[in-house]
């Protein structure tokens, strides 16, 4: 396991090359789903104020 | 549709030559940046002569950016862009013409300047005709690049600062080809093959860029 | 240009949105199991290399991000071009969806890079490598098109922009590769060679192309999510999503 970790003494360059690729990845599986949580919050609360049409409406001015 | 060309060509030509401030104000940019780098850097010529080739071509990129506000957006808002594009002329002439009028007025002055310039940073005067041609030949490219630039960024009601994000780094091979040309004179080799380079990439700007622009002046003028 | 009547199936939001919904499970889970398999054959299992010793491993992820990153390039490019040409919003929405994972690839790309070129060149940052020098210019051609963007209100307008100069960039960007590649060989700078790569033996080679199946695979899971999160928010007071939202089919 040790020698797994220190990877002949480049340890230090592997593991932040791996940990940042796969924090990449997570970020933007995450941001995504952010993104959509907030997208489908403001849908329904736009449903609260109005009727749905089919044409999109001009966005009002707050 | 020549005649068209050269009728908003010489329309451009007189308007700039009615505000000579807005033509005088990148030279001066050019050369006030130039004269700080020996200042920031070194004034020992051997310093000055490796660096120079590439400090005249960065700061010759930047100074042709500040002229850009005048290329399109005085025509969105005095209504001539509209008309222009209700006209019978394709687009792309008329941006064409415009972006010629563009390079004659603010560019062929910084083109002309430069192997002065080049003299000060101790270039030796052998150099300094392939320096002009390589300028001469990469500067249209610049000038198309720009206009896009100012075309993209038309629809927003300051424009300038992004306008550099979108164009600097679309000027990289222009730099690296341009450079090259230059170095290869100063060792004494033909500078013919990065020279071919810039013409061909001047051949594929003035064919394609005209339509990039007009697609993008239509957005921006809605 | 007329097109085929299946294409126009993906111009329709419900549709896209329910398939994409249906795909992206399956993709995240192919993904994961993939890069997970992948890196443990590449960091456990593989031999060490005989030059690089241990940090060679870096070859099972460094390569395959700069890969999706130009690829995120070229989808951003395309979708926005045909979204330009053909007025789909929808094809605006997954290039508007590419360009924030690109640019994440890109710069993970450059700092798994650097990493690697520390123990091996000596120094974390070679201004004379060709692909540093492509990868940078990439981040930039990115973050300028999200800068554009940005800068736009109107997200109808934001998007014809925008797909303007994703078109323009796709156009510069084998003539930025091939001009940093012959500038490094002009200069002669240090010749610099990772394995070389025709010659990778069938111990390096299988994780590496396990490697590159599973980055595919979670870019274009990557994407359908945000796709679905760009959909939603593009069309927030449409029928066919209000209905949806209230539990009853559109």
């Amino acid at each position: 396991m040790n020698e797994i970790l220190s990877m002949g003494g480049h340890g230090a360059y592997v593991w932040p090359a791996y940990g940042i690729t796969l924090a990449v990845i997570v970020f933007n599986a995450w941001a995504a789903r952010r993104k959509l949580a907030i997208a489908l919050d403001e849908a329904r609360r736009s449903r609260a104020t109005e009727q749905p049409r089919n044409q999109p409406r001009v966005r009002q001015l707050q | 549709m020549k005649r068209a060309f050269l009728a908003i060509l010489q329309r451009d030509l007189q308007i700039a030559f009615r505000r000579v401030s807005e033509i005088a104000n990148p030279l001066l940019f050019f050369i006030i940046v130039a004269s700080l780098f020996p200042l920031a850097v070194s004034p020992d010529s051997d310093h000055l002569r490796s660096i120079g080739s590439g400090v005249l071509w960065v700061v010759a990129l930047l100074s042709s950016l500040l002229a850009l506000e005048g290329l399109f957006r005085a025509d969105a808002e005095d209504g001539s862009l509209e008309q222009l594009m209700l006209s019978p002329v394709p687009l792309g002439v008329a941006a064409l013409a415009k972006v010629t009028a563009h390079w004659l007025v603010t560019i062929v002055p910084l083109v002309v300047l430069t192997p002065v310039l080049a003299l000060s940073f101790a270039l030796p005067v052998g150099v300094l005709p392939v320096m002009a041609f390589a300028l001469l030949l990469a500067t249209p490219t610049l000038s198309v690049l720009v206009a896009l630039g100012a075309a993209l960024t038309l629809g927003l009601r300051r424009g300038g600062a992004i306008v550099g994000l979108l164009v600097l780094p679309l000027t990289a091979p222009l730099l690296i080809f341009g450079t090259r040309a230059i170095d290869l004179a100063l060792y004494g080799e033909s500078a013919v093959a990065p020279l071919y380079l810039l013409a061909a990439l001047a051949a594929l700007a003035v064919s394609l860029g005209p339509v990039a622009i007009a697609a993008a002046l239509r957005v921006g003028v809605e | 240009m007329k097109l085929p009547r299946w294409f126009h199936l993906f111009g329709s939001p419900p549709f896209v949105y329910r398939l994409a919904g249906a795909l992206t499970p399956w993709l995240g889970i192919i993904a994961c199991t993939l890069l997970i398999v992948g890196a443990y054959w590449g960091l456990v299992v593989a031999p060490p290399d005989a030059v690089q010793g241990e940090v060679y491993r870096i070859l099972y992820i460094h390569p395959q991000t700069a890969y999706v990153s130009m690829m995120a390039y070229v989808v951003m490019a395309v979708t926005a071009g045909i979204g330009y040409i053909w007025r789909i919003k929808l094809a605006h929405a997954v290039a508007v969806s590419a360009a924030p994972i690109g640019a994440s690839f890109t710069a993970c790309a450059l700092v798994s890079g650097s990493l690697w070129g520390r123990p091996t060149w000596g120094t974390y940052w070679e201004w004379g490598d060709p692909r540093i020098m492509f990868e940078t210019l990439l981040l930039f051609l990115f973050l300028s098109y999200l800068a554009l963007r940005a800068a736009f209100e109107d997200r109808d307008k934001a998007d014809r922009v925008s797909a303007i100069l994703a078109v323009v960039g796709v156009v510069n960007v084998p003539i930025i590769h091939y001009s940093v590649l012959w500038w490094n060989t002009l200069h002669q700078g240090p010749t610099i060679s990772k394995l070389d790569s025709p010659s990778m033996a069938t111990e390096f080679l299988i994780p590496f192309l396990i490697m590159i199946t599973g980055f595919t695979f979670c870019f274009y899971w990557l994407l359908l999510s945000r796709l679905k999160a760009e959909i939603v928010e593009r069309e927030r007071d449409t029928r066919w999503l209000q209905d949806a939202l209230q539990g009853g089919r559109p």
